[in-house]
């Protein structure tokens, strides 16, 4: 990482995630010569990604990652480590699921709650020996408002963001004397692969301006980041509003 | 020496912090046996952590603090040389050669530099076009090399490829224990200091051109602000080392005085720079302002001329908690007319910076990796802020077309594949290293940002 905030290399848990490799562009972008390790599910998605990223100049390496097999965690973390100093780490893979099948039906409950909670902190574990081992390193954690106040329509997934961004908040503080830095991002509705068919909600994003917040945040070395910047006054409104109210609300 | 202990470590300019276990050897013994004990994130002298960018630090390695080795060892007066400790502040030492005469040959902006630094990094001075850099005043060190062996090392040998390494080396090479260094005489601790104010950034270069043959010193300080007729208006001021004749008579009973150290401190850090465009359009006018309207000469202390800001420690906290980058660039004479293009990108940019300096630059090293070489050296404070990185690389570009180089003591984010074509003898002092540390014990932030342990070609940047 270099005094203006550009690392000079990137890993991506989650390779194929939208907001992920627009993360990934941005810093292609001021960067040149970025070194970018994909670590993702094999299939057409990276390797279009990767074929992407090396038309821009990145230095790519694709590792086969699955996020719901517990020791994949620390050991793509070592494959990444293997090519040289890893300098900002996205933690960005993340299912949606169906929001009614979810808080019924046992097999997608734990598939979302895996996924998006146990799986990140089995990443972060591993990040953050990387951390320890390298004396530097920023995790980003692409968490969501939807962790901030669970809603009715999709509180498994709320729920599991709502755990996943509690843990990558503390292991901001943990790394922080080792050297590491976190910065928990919490976007509101992004047009995304994620979001497709879905009616997007006031305040909704696409995934650049999600890049471009990630990429100023690191830079000014913050801790926490609403996309778009509006909604950290609104979560906060709605965080504190009585459960009566919030049920009203058309969320 | 203390076990080591997890600690942040940054440079002067406060960005790219990172950690590194820090442990305090005094004697060579305890140094050999850091240096064998390092796992594999490597060892890594520090000084007084004055370089501004990342050279000084070791994420995740060793990084041995050698300010406890102090001291100055023996004194030849008549032969005006000094053996001294590498820890040695440049402060401490000058106090003791002063006491007896004697000055150093090269002094840097600030005296809070040590004399391993000083080596490490080939530091310059306002003399650079006639006494060249500290190296060349260097007759031997004892370098702690990655075997844990201690070789005395002199500049026409044994091993002189080993000894031009570590000079500007970056602490790469090894540890430099100790050096012995030749000192010159002065009739005073005072400088005869001539200031005179140029309208344009072609007279300040006009002044300081002639002043290459008539002035021991000389350096120049200009507005990165203004643009259009004034751009690059400056003052430029020149010295020579005072006679006792020239001192004024109620001084010349004490012609050795030195003031004692200083004691105002920036208390802490800003929550945001306050070098920002409001103070520092406020700077430049005031600097350039302050200086007499026609040529003026007087007296001047010798810390005074050569190290003004050493009057406020922790000045750098100013620039608030994303820090500064400083950019020194130089360029070959041929290449002057990058000086002024560099300027005028400056103050188009909106970036503000408030300490300039420009200075002429007389012949380099034999070392690989020093910084200096015959041309324009231009120097730029920038606090950190969206859109430098921008900046920053436009200039590269032009110093690198003018085939020039930045200065890796201030670095703190050049892109690494700028190198090989800044520094040609990039290949040398790989070889160097191959040969002296093959296991690639010595290691730090910017040799890994650099690729300076795994060289990377030469590449075209992307349009
Ligand atoms: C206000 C200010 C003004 C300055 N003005 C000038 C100037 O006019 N001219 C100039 O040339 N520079 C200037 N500098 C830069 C400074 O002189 C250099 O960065 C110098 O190297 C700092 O020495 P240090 O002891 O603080 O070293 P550090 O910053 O601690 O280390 C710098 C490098 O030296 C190596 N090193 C330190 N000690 C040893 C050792 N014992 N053995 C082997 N390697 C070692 C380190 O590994 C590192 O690579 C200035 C800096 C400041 C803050
Ligand atoms: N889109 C939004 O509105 C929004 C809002 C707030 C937060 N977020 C969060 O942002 C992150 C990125 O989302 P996105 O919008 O970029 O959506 P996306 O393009 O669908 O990305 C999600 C990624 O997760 C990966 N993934 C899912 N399960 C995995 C597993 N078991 N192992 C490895 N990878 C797995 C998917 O990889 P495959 O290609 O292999 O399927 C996919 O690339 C997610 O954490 C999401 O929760 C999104």
């Amino acid at each position: 990482m270099d005094a203006t905030g550009r690392p000079q290399s990137l890993l991506l848990l989650g390779g194929t995630s939208e907001i992920g490799l627009a993360v990934a562009d941005a810093w292609a972008e001021r960067s040149p010569g970025l070194r970018v390790v994909l670590a993702a599910r094999p299939g057409e998605r990276r390797d279009a990604a990767a074929a992407r990223l090396e038309g821009r100049g990145c230095r790519v390496e694709v590792h086969d990652f699955d996020a719901l097999d517990d020791g994949a965690h620390v050991r793509v973390v070592e494959k990444a480590r293997a090519g040289g100093d890893v300098d900002v780490a996205v933690v960005a893979y993340g299912v949606l699921g169906d929001p009614e099948l979810a808080w019924q039906d046992p097999e997608e409950a734990g598939r979302v709650a895996r996924t998006n909670y146990t799986a990140p902190v089995l990443s972060g574990v591993a990040l953050g020996a990387m951390v320890r081992a390298q004396g530097h390193g920023v995790v980003v954690a692409l968490s969501s408002v939807a962790g901030e106040r669970p809603r009715r329509s999709n509180f498994v997934y709320g729920s599991s963001k709502a755990g996943m961004d509690a843990f990558y908040t503390g292991l901001g503080e943990a790394l922080r004397p080792i050297g590491g830095r976190v910065l928990v991002v919490r976007p509101g509705f992004v047009r995304s692969r994620m979001t497709a068919g879905l009616d997007a909600a006031p305040l909704a994003v696409g995934p650049e301006e999600v890049a471009r917040a990630v990429v100023d945040g690191v830079a000014a070395g913050r801790e926490q980041v609403w996309v778009p910047r509006p909604l950290r006054p609104v979560m906060s409104t709605l965080r504190h509003l009585p459960r009566p109210v919030f049920r009203r609300l058309p969320l | 020496m203390s076990a080591g202990a997890p600690t942040v470590l940054h440079g002067w300019g406060r960005t790219s912090p990172s950690v590194a276990t820090v442990r305090t050897p005094v004697t060579a013994d305890e140094v050999a046996a850091a240096v064998r004990g390092a796992g594999d994130r490597g060892v890594l002298a520090r000084g007084l952590g004055r370089s501004y960018g990342d050279p000084a630090q070791n994420a995740g390695g060793t990084v041995l603090d050698m300010t406890h080795r102090r001291g100055v060892r023996r004194l030849d007066v008549d032969a005006a040389v000094v053996e001294v400790e590498a820890g040695t502040s440049l402060d401490e030492l000058l106090r003791v050669l002063l006491g007896v005469g004697l000055t150093l040959p090269v002094q840097p902006g600030t005296r809070q530099v040590s004399v391993g630094g000083a080596i490490a990094a080939d530091v310059h001075g306002k003399n650079h076009h006639v006494a060249g850099s500290f190296g060349a005043h260097v007759r031997w060190v004892d370098l702690l090399t990655a075997d844990g062996a201690v070789q005395r090392l002199r500049p026409d040998g044994p091993d002189p490829e080993l000894f031009w390494g570590t000079v500007g080396g970056m602490g790469l090479t090894g540890v430099v224990l100790r050096a012995e260094l030749s000192v010159r005489r002065v009739e005073t601790s005072s400088v005869v200091v001539t200031s005179e104010r140029h309208g344009d950034l072609g007279e300040v270069m006009d002044a300081l051109t002639r002043l290459d043959h008539e002035a021991e010193y000389s350096v120049a300080w200009f507005d990165s602000v203004s643009r259009g007729r004034g751009s690059g208006r400056g003052v430029v001021l020149s010295g020579h080392d005072a006679r006792l004749d020239e001192l004024p008579v109620a001084q010349r009973r004490t012609p050795y005085a030195v003031p004692p150290p200083r004691s105002v401190a920036v208390p802490l850090v800003p929550p945001v720079s306050l070098v920002n465009r409001l103070s520092g359009r406020a700077f430049n006018e005031l600097w350039f302002r302050r200086a007499p309207r026609h040529p003026g000469t007087g007296v001047e202390h010798a810390f005074g001329f050569f190290q003004p800001l050493d009057g406020v420690a922790s000045w750098n906290r100013l620039y608030g908690p994303r820090g500064l980058a400083q950019y020194q660039l130089a360029v070959p004479h041929d290449a002057a007319a990058v000086v002024p293009e560099v300027v005028a990108a400056v103050a188009a940019s909106g970036h503000v910076s408030c300490l300039n300096v420009l200075k002429r630059f007389g012949p380099g090293t034999p070392s690989p990796l020093s910084f200096p070489m015959p041309g324009w050296t231009l120097a730029l404070d920038l606090p950190v802020a969206p859109g430098l990185a921008g900046l920053l690389d436009r200039l590269d570009a032009m110093v690198l077309e003018a085939g020039g180089r930045v200065y890796l003591a201030k670095d703190s984010r050049t892109p690494a594949h700028h190198l090989a074509a800044m520094y040609p003898d990039l290949p040398r002092f790989a070889a160097l290293r191959r040969r002296v540390d093959p296991e690639g014990r010595f290691a730090s932030d910017l040799a890994r940002r650099l690729g300076l342990l795994t060289p990377t070609p030469a590449r075209e940047a992307r349009p």
